[in-house]
């Protein structure tokens, strides 16, 4: 039996002008345990906490209920003060008789009523409240970045510079992502390379950073504070350490048709490869689908040239397991296949592209040394028509389309319309738009420049049907504005193509336990308040695999998700949150309904040996809660069916309590 | 004056991040509702067993409602979306045994909405009173 103690708080006049507070310590003295009742003005302050301290001691009380405001603002209060009276603090329950009662209700009689009835609620479920201590768990001082796209590199850079070890692991042989891939960036213009590969050779170069390049991670095990995580990395037949990236193999190598990624297939590179000049690690990659050598055995030109000798046809995949106390999810986006969207004729023409091949065609290291010129023969394109908006906001074709908005694509298209007439003043531009979305800094002001001093024709409609006729492309669309049909033989078309989570992104999130939305973007455990933590403990976001961002709007999250790392790697322990689930393994019959419903994927099964009554032992499978991970929601143990979950300080006993406390 | 007035008894759970507060912001503001209602802290509303819901009509309670944070904003992402499911169910199968639809309610409050909180409250309470005392699931075994 518990002895508990009952302080009721007057808060000067706030709970006192309603409640006859002594008639409610009076009420409460007769209930099961309470072996002391007072009031006094002011609990909370010094004098109030050291008369709660005193009859810990001279009642030798193993449990207080305090009456006074809401535990959401004197709980921990209180639990300091009975851990001062060497009390456990979870042995301290509040009955908020100040929001939820005298503020609310004017009548001292039924104030003072309602009071009694929550007061004895708080005894009921002190009376069934056990101690409970958090439970610690070290901390790996070392974080994992997974994807080396800016947003990655921003937030390794980040950590580093906190003196924090972290390595990047990133699936192509080159780390830059996207970015690497564009040639001037809005809203400022400046050129995405001249940015970017500052920040690559720093990552490089940076003591507490390791990259594995072409890597990808194969399995993630642990919780916050203790992850392990198997890395595969990938073959890449050339030893990384020796390459000294001078490209001799690359000039030397007879497999010249290889269609190149990093131009998305606007033109070939060879078989061993050095995605473009400024990558990082600047090592030669052999692709093992287009190798001779690695197909037939027959070549071997590379080996031959390298005179550091760096090429090894035999290597293999290696796997590293590593241990980190946080993982950052950098793994960005892609824009969508066009392959359903017959109408823009994109696979029927090789004038019909997209923005990204776009802005390889304008970038002075893509596949046309940066003059603007047609993929089909050549040619310098006269009239070229944007369409916006492709496969976005598109509600009615969810099986090809996206129903967001891509929110990038409405500002690259001005700044390609914008270069465009820059570089080229003779050429015509159209853009067809929905609307023109520019809510960024300085992003208005760049749209309307577009419009206003380099004289593109933006048109407010959706473009049908795209039709290849000859040299030109026939562009049959609407003109909402002015109400009528426009048809523009085009010698170029660019389609700013919806944007989606990179493909890898899903198996990923499962390894990691963290959640996704509908359309696979990493959800975050807050939209608001913690928009760059996924609700699994230890597992942050930064940068577009958690919705669509251009680059200011990366780099800000992947900095603010290095000072949540930062943060929690500075910890030498993680204490938890004692209020968690737990299973009692005699009543569990591992029937996994209370793993499916954990958002947090807290919930794990162990076979445990059970000594039946006839000496026998039987091995049953049961749940088992990972404390660290846990976050004490109690989804569980509403789904689970045999009653073996429970909630820690908020146990089924102690609610029921409560209500059979309030309806007496 | 009616002398008697019959007075019904609330059940209330509320999620400790949104809809607590909300309930706590209600007495901030001094935004009255019958004292009849019973405020019961539960970290989400995903917590709310139906059991719980079935001892308070069992032990004489006249309604009960249980409080979460919004859609898409549960302090656990998803919890409130459990909550909404499992209680159309419970909120049926109760209304099968004659435990009016009236008398349960799942409400939306966000720490914000302290007026709706005590609006929630004040139309919960006339409408159970309305319709009496529940008999239906009454424990006679538990009345003194
Ligand atoms: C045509 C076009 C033009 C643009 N122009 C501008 C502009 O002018 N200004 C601007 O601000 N923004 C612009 N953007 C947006 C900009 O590209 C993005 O904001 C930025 O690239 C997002 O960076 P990120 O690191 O999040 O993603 P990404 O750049 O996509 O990087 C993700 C990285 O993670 C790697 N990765 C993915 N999955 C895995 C995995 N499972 N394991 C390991 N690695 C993985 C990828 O290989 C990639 O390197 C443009 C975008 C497009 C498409
Ligand atoms: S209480 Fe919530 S977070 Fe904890 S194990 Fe149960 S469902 Fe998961
Ligand atoms: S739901 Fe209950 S019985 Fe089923 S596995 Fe979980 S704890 Fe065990
Ligand atoms: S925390 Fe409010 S409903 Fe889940």
């Amino acid at each position: 039996m518990q002895r508990i103690g009952v302080f009721v708080c007057w808060c000067g006049s706030n709970i006192a002008g309603t409640v006859d507070v002594k008639q409610v310590a009076k009420a409460l003295e007769s209930e099961p345990g309470v072996v002391f009742s007072t009031d006094y003005q002011y609990m909370c302050s010094k004098s109030g906490q050291d008369m709660i301290k005193d009859a810990v001691r001279d009642h030798r009380l193993t449990g207080i209920v305090v009456c006074s405001c809401s535990p959401r603002m004197h709980e921990a209060t209180f639990r300091k003060t009975a851990s001062a009276a060497g009390l456990n603090p979870y042995m301290v329950e509040i009955a908020n008789v100040r929001e939820q009662c005298s503020w609310v209700h004017k009548d001292i009689i039924i104030g003072t009523q309602k009071a009694i009835i929550l007061g004895r609620a708080a005894v009921a479920k002190v009376n069934l409240n056990a101690p409970l201590t958090p439970g610690e768990s070290p901390v790996t001082k070392r974080a994992l970045v997974i994807g080396g796209g800016i947003a990655g590199i921003q937030t390794a850079l980040d950590i580093a510079d906190a003196g924090f070890e972290v390595d990047i692991v990133e699936k192509k042989p080159t780390i830059g992502g996207k970015m690497a891939q564009l040639d001037k960036t809005f809203p400022t213009l400046d050129c995405a390379a001249c940015i970017l590969t500052p920040k690559m050779v720093d990552a490089a170069q940076h003591e507490k950073i390791r990259i594995f390049s072409y890597s990808e991670v194969s399995s993630v095990g642990g919780f916050v504070g203790n992850f392990t995580v198997s890395i595969r990395k990938k073959a890449r037949y050339v030893n990384e350490d020796i390459c000294t990236g001078c490209g001799a193999c690359v000039d030397k190598c007879p497999m010249k048709k290889v269609p190149n990624e990093f131009n998305l297939g606007m033109d070939n590179r060879r078989a061993i490869y050095i995605p473009f000049a400024q990558a990082v690690p600047k090592v030669a990659t052999i692709d093992p689908n287009a190798c001779n050598m690695l197909k037939n055995g027959k070549c071997g030109v590379c080996a031959k040239v390298c005179t550091a000798g760096a090429i090894d046809y035999t290597q293999k995949d290696e796997y590293i397991e590593e241990k980190y106390g946080a993982i950052v999810v950098a793994t960005g986006f892609d824009p969508i296949s066009l392959d359903k969207f017959d109408e823009y004729a994109y696979n029927n023409s090789k004038d019909v592209i997209t923005s990204l091949e776009f802005e390889r065609l304008t970038n002075a290291a893509g596949p046309t040394q940066g003059k603007l010129l047609r993929p089909s023969d050549g040619k310098h394109p006269e009239k070229i028509v944007f369409v916006q908006c492709v496969g976005s906001r598109c509600s009615s074709c969810s099986e090809k389309g996206k129903e967001y908005c891509s929110k990038i694509c409405c500002m690259y298209t001005a700044k390609h319309a914008m270069l465009t007439r820059d570089k080229y003043p003779d050429t015509e531009v159209y853009v067809f738009y929905i609307d023109v979305r520019t809510p960024g800094k300085s992003f208005d002001e760049f749209y309307r420049r577009a419009v206003e001093d380099y004289g593109v024709k933006y048109i407010k409609g959706s473009v049908g049907k795209i039709v290849p006729e000859g040299e030109k492309l026939v562009v049959q669309g609407s003109d909402l504005l002015n109400n009528r049909q426009v048809v523009i033989d085009a010698d170029l078309v660019v389609l700013a193509a919806a944007i989606e989570p990179d493909k890898s992104a899903r198996p990923l999130a499962t390894m990691l336990t963290a959640s996704m939305d509908t359309n696979d973007f990493f959800t975050e455990a807050h939209p608001k308040l913690r928009p760059v933590e996924s609700p699994t403990a230890g597992v942050f976001l930064s940068g577009a695999c958690q919705g669509p961002k251009d680059i200011p709007e990366t780099v800000s999250q992947a900095s603010a998700a290095a000072a949540k790392v930062i943060g929690l790697l500075s910890k030498d322990k993680l204490v938890g949150n004692p209020c968690v689930a737990s299973s009692d393994e005699l009543m569990c019959n591992g029937c996994s309904s209370c793993e499916r419903v954990c958002p947090y994927g807290a919930i794990t099964y162990e076979d445990k040996e059970f000594r039946m009554p006839d000496r026998t032992v039987r091995v049953r499978r049961v749940a088992k809660v990972n404390p660290a991970v846990c976050q004490g929601c109690g989804c569980c143990t509403v789904a689970c069916p045999s009653g073996a979950m429970d909630l820690r300080g908020f146990k089924n006993d102690q609610i029921m309590a409560e209500v059979d406390a309030i309806c007496k | 004056m009616q002398v008697n007035e019959y007075k019904p008894l609330i059940v209330a759970f509320c999620c400790n991040w949104c809809s607590y507060a909300g309930a706590d912001l209600a007495g901030n503001n001094r935004a009255d509702y019958p004292a009849e209602v019973k405020i019961i802290r539960v970290p989400c509303s995903c917590r709310v067993n139906p059991t719980f819901v079935l001892k308070a009509f069992q032990r004489g309670a006249d309604g009960v409602i249980i409080c979460g944070c919004h859609p898409g904003d549960c302090h656990y992402t998803s919890g409130n979306y459990y909550t909404r499911r499992r209680m159309a169910m419970l909120f049926s199968m109760l209304d099968y045994l004659g435990i009016e639809r009236e008398r349960t309610r799942l409400e939306w409050v966000s720490a914000a909405e302290g007026a709706k909180f005590a609006a929630t409250m004040r139309d919960f309470v006339q409408k159970v009173a309305a319709l009496g005392e529940n008999k239906r699931l009454e424990d006679l075994r538990c009345k003194k």
